[in-house]
């Protein structure tokens, strides 16, 4: 084909130009601008004091860094296999166009769609309660509940089995994969006899490999930030004592509530070294287990 | 055949089975918003025992002698503006990275790429150093502005996919009938980009509608506060005391969504579709 050139040179850059300004004045400034805050001393108010790298051995230090770092840990490694699980198992099971799949897979993604509204959040502050719906449930079958919102050891659960309940998105990602693995693999395993099973650890998975790396990758990215149901389920605090500090409400708290604007742009910049050194090595990890079909 | 057909009916059991479960609490809420406070904890039935709307008639009166009905006219006036800004800037900067021809495009394309994956707590704070010395603040210039220069890199992927699949045979002709590069974008590409621009507008309205951190940090005035914040000050301002109301605000806060999902479904799942398959 032909290359499509027909604009002026200058034409490219006119309708880069938002993008352009955009990119400038509200990220790579700003980049900037935050890496040098991470070495002040910065309220606001007076101007920043340089202070080298005292914010980042002062954080290296901060217990609560620490234990934020341990509560996004642990969710992102439990919340994002088993959303993606469960988004793979329904992908495969609704990609049979069985009758009543529309109404199916849009009650499925139901929770994506609302998952990270304030409402949901104020719903699930109140369904792991005491006195909450989850509770009415078990006392019918004669279990007595707990405050699950507000004992540590169970609190970043319940945060955990929301982000798991918003499956539907990478659900929706993962059907439209599947529906673009040719039909004449599955025919040719049909006929060489081979089990359902089989096929979809043979056939299906590895051409899936893509996808589920597309998904992943974005998952973990998102789930890194996750902000909204922790701030709303602890009152803004990472309360009862710690146990839902995700590293982002840590990041506001300093930041936004002490104006140690300094210390939160240090924060901010771990936060980016962390999720850059993730993504670094999924996609160096990637070259062994995903399968591109030229 | 037999076993086959049970086998089928089984399945469909367990996929309605498991989505009343995942549905539930949702289920749960829109039933409690229509009882009163002391029926929410003590009872389990799903259907109200009194139906009212008491908690709707109490929760539209608001927080702070604001009513809803001005968080909705705020959430809904974001939303508006962000989609508008989104579908202008995002478009002409896909336009450019799909269809025109320029010195560094693969390198300005492969920056955009990565500003994707950078979380946006790196730029946050001098932004809102900036927009706060500037007088910015408790309006909704920051939440607005930065719109109207495609700072959402997720849009111009999504568009920048969605316009290489517009043949360039297509463009040839009002080419050679003498349409610039304006016209070009303003007659066709456009036109032609409706499905993705209609995706576009559906999640910048989700993403506005659900966002809550950006409107928390520049908005604390109540009479500029969206629904979100509304919501969130209604825990603060009422604590337990008044879930029914609670329950009943939250519930039409999700309605807007629930509606864009019904009538524009198709676009949202081969819009996130698009956005994942590598072109």
């Amino acid at each position: 084909m032909k290359k499509y050139k027909f604009n002026r040179p200058w034409e490219g850059y006119a309708f880069l130009t938002p993008w352009l300004l955009g990119f400038l004045l509200f990220t790579a400034i700003p980049m900037v601008l935050s890496l040098y805050f991470s070495f002040t001393q910065y309220d606001v108010v007076t101007s920043p004091k340089w202070v080298g790298l005292e914010n980042y051995i002062e954080l290296a230090n901060d217990p609560r860094v620490h234990k934020s770092l341990q509560v996004t840990f642990t969710y992102v490694a439990l919340g994002v296999p088993f959303q993606l699980i469960f988004a793979l198992l329904l992908a495969v099971v609704f990609k049979n166009n069985i009758p009543g799949i529309r109404i199916y897979r849009a009650i499925y993604y139901l929770p994506s769609l609302f998952g990270g509204s304030v409402a949901v959040a104020i719903l699930w502050r109140q369904l792991f309660n005491k006195e909450g719906a989850i509770n009415q449930l078990l006392s019918l079958v004669g279990i007595e509940g707990k405050n699950w919102i507000a004992s540590p050891d169970t609190a970043l659960y319940t945060l955990i089995l929301l982000l798991i309940w918003q499956f539907g998105s990478p659900m929706v990602i993962f059907l439209g994969g599947l529906k673009q693995i040719s039909l004449d693999y599955y025919e040719a395993a049909e006929i060489d006899g081979a089990s359902k099973i089989g096929t979809f650890f043979h056939i299906t998975l590895p051409l899936l490999t893509p996808m589920v790396f597309f998904n992943i990758v974005m998952t973990i990215i998102n789930a890194f930030q996750a902000f909204t149901p922790s701030y709303i389920i602890s009152g803004g605090t990472g309360a009862p004592v710690d146990s839902t500090l995700f590293y982002t409400l840590y990041l506001y708290i300093k930041g936004f509530q002490h104006f140690s604007m300094g210390y939160a742009s240090a924060l901010a910049w771990v936060l980016l070294i962390i999720i850059a050194i993730i993504t670094a090595i999924m996609f160096l990890l990637a070259q062994k287990w995903v399968y591109y079909d030229e | 055949m037999r076993v086959k057909q049970r086998r089928k009916l089984l399945m469909h059991f367990l996929i309605i089975l498991f989505g009343l479960i995942m549905i539930y609490p949702l289920i749960w809420m829109l039933s409690a918003s229509f009882k009163e406070d002391v029926e929410i904890f003590q009872s389990t039935s799903l259907l109200p025992k009194n139906p009212t709307l008491n908690n709707y008639i109490y929760g539209w009166k608001g927080v702070s002698g604001v009513s809803f009905g001005k968080f909705f006219i705020n959430s809904f006036f974001i939303a508006i503006v962000s989609i508008i800004a989104n579908i202008l800037s995002c478009s002409m900067a896909a336009y450019a990275f799909s269809k025109l021809e320029f010195k560094f495009k693969n390198t300005l394309f492969a920056i955009m790429l990565v500003t994707l994956m950078l979380p946006f707590h790196v730029r946050l704070i001098p932004q809102y150093i900036v927009f706060s010395k500037i007088g910015w603040v408790n309006t909704y210039l920051p939440l607005l502005v930065p719109k109207f220069f495609a700072t959402e890199g997720f849009f111009i992927f999504l568009l920048v996919q969605f316009m290489r699949g517009i043949s360039n045979e297509l463009l040839e002709a009002p080419r050679i009938d003498g349409a610039g590069t304006f016209r070009i974008y303003m007659q066709f590409i456009m036109p032609l980009s409706v499905p993705a621009l209609v995706t576009v507008a559906i999640f910048t309205f989700i993403w506005t509608w659900n966002d809550f951190f950006s409107q928390m940090i520049y908005l604390s005035a109540p009479p500029t506060f969206t629904v979100s914040l509304a919501l969130r000050m209604f825990v603060d301002a009422t604590g337990e005391s008044s879930w029914g109301a609670l329950f009943a605000m939250s519930c039409l806060s999700l309605v807007p969504l629930l509606f864009i999902f019904i009538v524009f479904q198709r676009y949202l799942v081969e819009g996130i579709m698009l956005g994942s398959i590598k072109g």
